[in-house]
């Protein structure tokens, strides 16, 4: 009795294993089928290198260029924002800060990882933007900076989290052998803590960004979704989310728009996927 | 002539007493052995010495240690400086995961800044030399230290520490992590740089001590029992405590 009872748990485990497997599969081979159905009336390259998106025009345009830009630049300046800010939190946290004031910190970036991204935008919304706006004389603040600045607080938990344990798990007796040669602790810090944890933090900076490229609604809220490839940080941008969320629910289904949707859902999966990937490569490269 | 001189030296670890009023005078250009059972507080000895125990949280300490006449207890020690001169050795060996060559440029890295590139190599060189490794390694100073084996490890930390130019060696049990052979190697090397430093040795093996020591200090319980030239303490140890010791009624 008791061996049947442990063998139907032991398949019911097993079971919500390979479910979640099955829904990776069956999630992608739905949007290969949507999405590849775009490439019968537009050929690849016209699609991710055409520069203009005007999917209801006749006959559409669909190149994604300008949305793929609008990602990267968005994507490029939360990263500069947010890995030297994380990085020298997850130091502060790991190494220098005493006791009290770890816990605080702590405590404080898990509350910011734990505020709604929608919530984060309307912020934005009504402080940043016009922010942005009055200090570089702009005719509107719904910039690409802007929407860089947001996603810099939506990576920075994932960076100083990831980034901290890895300092964590630098061996303390490198930290002793640093500092018995006369090593100062900055020195001890740079020299030799950081190196050794560098796969470690590559990794949770991969993971930050990774959270950036896929963050819709902030973007979507204070970007102020042109469709035009940036020349500059400064102006409004469009990212492929943002794209996708916005025009989802007005296109019609089966016309060339809601298919080029769907590519762009497979866009965003290969581009998360490498960066999950590559993230992954550095952890296990580390053991 | 005293290179460190420590007295009436007591620490506490939060309320356990780990020193005992320790008087103890290790001798420039020797090797003093410090010996006694596990948790006598000879690693605390050691690592007070170079400040250390900094490290661990809830340590007290009394009494003076001077190093060269100047008392290196109490806030105002400049403890980059003492470490500089007061270099310590690890139980394991702990190359940074770093080349070969970066490990040994550390110290002139962080001690002088920009440092010219042959000048480097030289200081790389020599530092190899001096630990006798030059000949194994020279080919391949850019491969990671980690690749190295055990004893190759402890070598290179020791040719680390050298490159600082420190007076006193502190040795934290070095050889208790290699084969036998290893440990008579680098009993040889000490042996060698006993002419330029300071060496103090800290070991659960009597017989090490009584090889390689000139003078030797036994703790037991936190306190400095006995101390004095090797060759007394095991050939007629004053203490009752001592004589147990070494002829092995316990430890």
């Amino acid at each position: 009795m008791r061996k049947i009872k442990e063998l139907i748990i032991e398949k019911l485990i097993l079971l919500c294993g390979l479910a979640a497997i099955f829904f990776v599969v069956l999630i992608f081979l739905f949007l290969l089928k949507e999405g590849l159905a775009v490439f019968k009336m537009v050929s690849p390259s016209d699609f991710m290198f055409g520069k203009s998106w005007y999917p209801i025009s006749e006959p559409p345009k669909l190149g994604i260029l300008p949305l793929i830009m609008g990602s990267l630049v968005v994507t490029f300046g939360a990263a500069v924002i947010s890995i030297p800010i994380g990085v020298g939190c997850a130091v502060y946290i790991a190494e220098i800060a005493p006791g009290k004031i770890k816990e605080v910190l702590k405590a404080g970036i898990e509350l910011l990882a734990a505020i709604p991204s929608v919530v984060l935008g309307f912020i934005g919304m009504v402080t940043l933007v016009p922010l942005v706006k009055n200090v570089w004389h702009l005719p509107t603040g719904l910039t690409a900076l802007s929407g860089s600045i947001m996603l810099a607080f939506m990576a920075m938990p994932t960076i100083v989290s990831i980034a901290e344990d890895a300092l964590y798990s630098v061996p303390k007796n490198y930290k002793e052998g640093a500092f018995a040669l006369g090593a100062t602790h900055w020195q001890t810090i740079w020299r030799v803590l950081l190196p050794a944890a560098s796969s470690g933090i590559l990794a949770a900076v991969m993971l930050g960004i990774g959270r950036v490229i896929g963050e819709t609604m902030a973007v979507m809220m204070i970007t102020g979704n042109a469709a035009v490839i940036p020349q500059s940080i400064l102006v409004p941008v469009r990212t492929l989310t943002a794209t996708v969320a916005a025009e989802m629910g007005e296109a019609v289904v089966g016309s060339e728009h809601y298919f080029a949707l769907f590519a762009i859902g497979i866009v965003l999966f290969i581009i998360s996927f490498i960066i999950n990937v590559t993230a992954d490569l550095f952890l296990h490269r580390k053991q | 002539m005293a290179k460190i001189v420590t007295q009436d030296l007591k620490l506490w670890y939060g309320n356990f007493q780990a020193l005992k009023s320790v008087n103890a005078s290790f001798e420039a250009q020797m090797i003093t052995a410090i010996i006694g059972p596990s948790g006598c507080g000879k690693s605390t000895l050691l690592r007070v010495l170079n400040r250390m125990n900094d490290l661990t949280e809830g340590v007290r300490t009394e009494g003076q240690v001077l190093v060269d006449g100047n008392n290196i207890l109490g806030d105002g020690a400049d403890l980059v400086t003492l470490r500089k001169k007061v270099g310590m050795v690890f139980q394991r060996p702990n190359p940074f995961p770093l080349s070969i060559y970066e490990n040994i440029a550390f110290g002139e890295r962080i001690h002088t800044g920009r440092v010219k590139r042959d000048v480097m190599d030289e200081i790389v060189e020599r530092g190899l030399k001096s630990v006798l490794l030059w000949d194994e390694l020279k080919d391949k100073l850019k491969s990671s230290a980690m690749s190295l084996s055990l004893e190759q490890k402890q070598r290179l930390c020791i040719a680390r520490l050298i490159a600082v130019k420190p007076d006193v060696l502190l040795m934290d049990e070095p050889c208790s992590t290699l084969d036998p052979q290893a440990t008579a190697r680098i009993e040889e090397l000490m042996y060698e740089l006993k002419r330029d430093y300071t060496i103090i040795i800290v070991t659960h093996s009597m017989q090490q001590a009584a090889r390689i020591s000139d003078d030797t200090g036994f703790m037991l319980l936190g306190e400095l029992v006995e101390f004095g030239k090797t060759k007394d303490i095991f050939t007629a140890p004053k203490d009752k405590r001592t004589e147990d010791y070494i002829t092995g009624r316990y430890g």
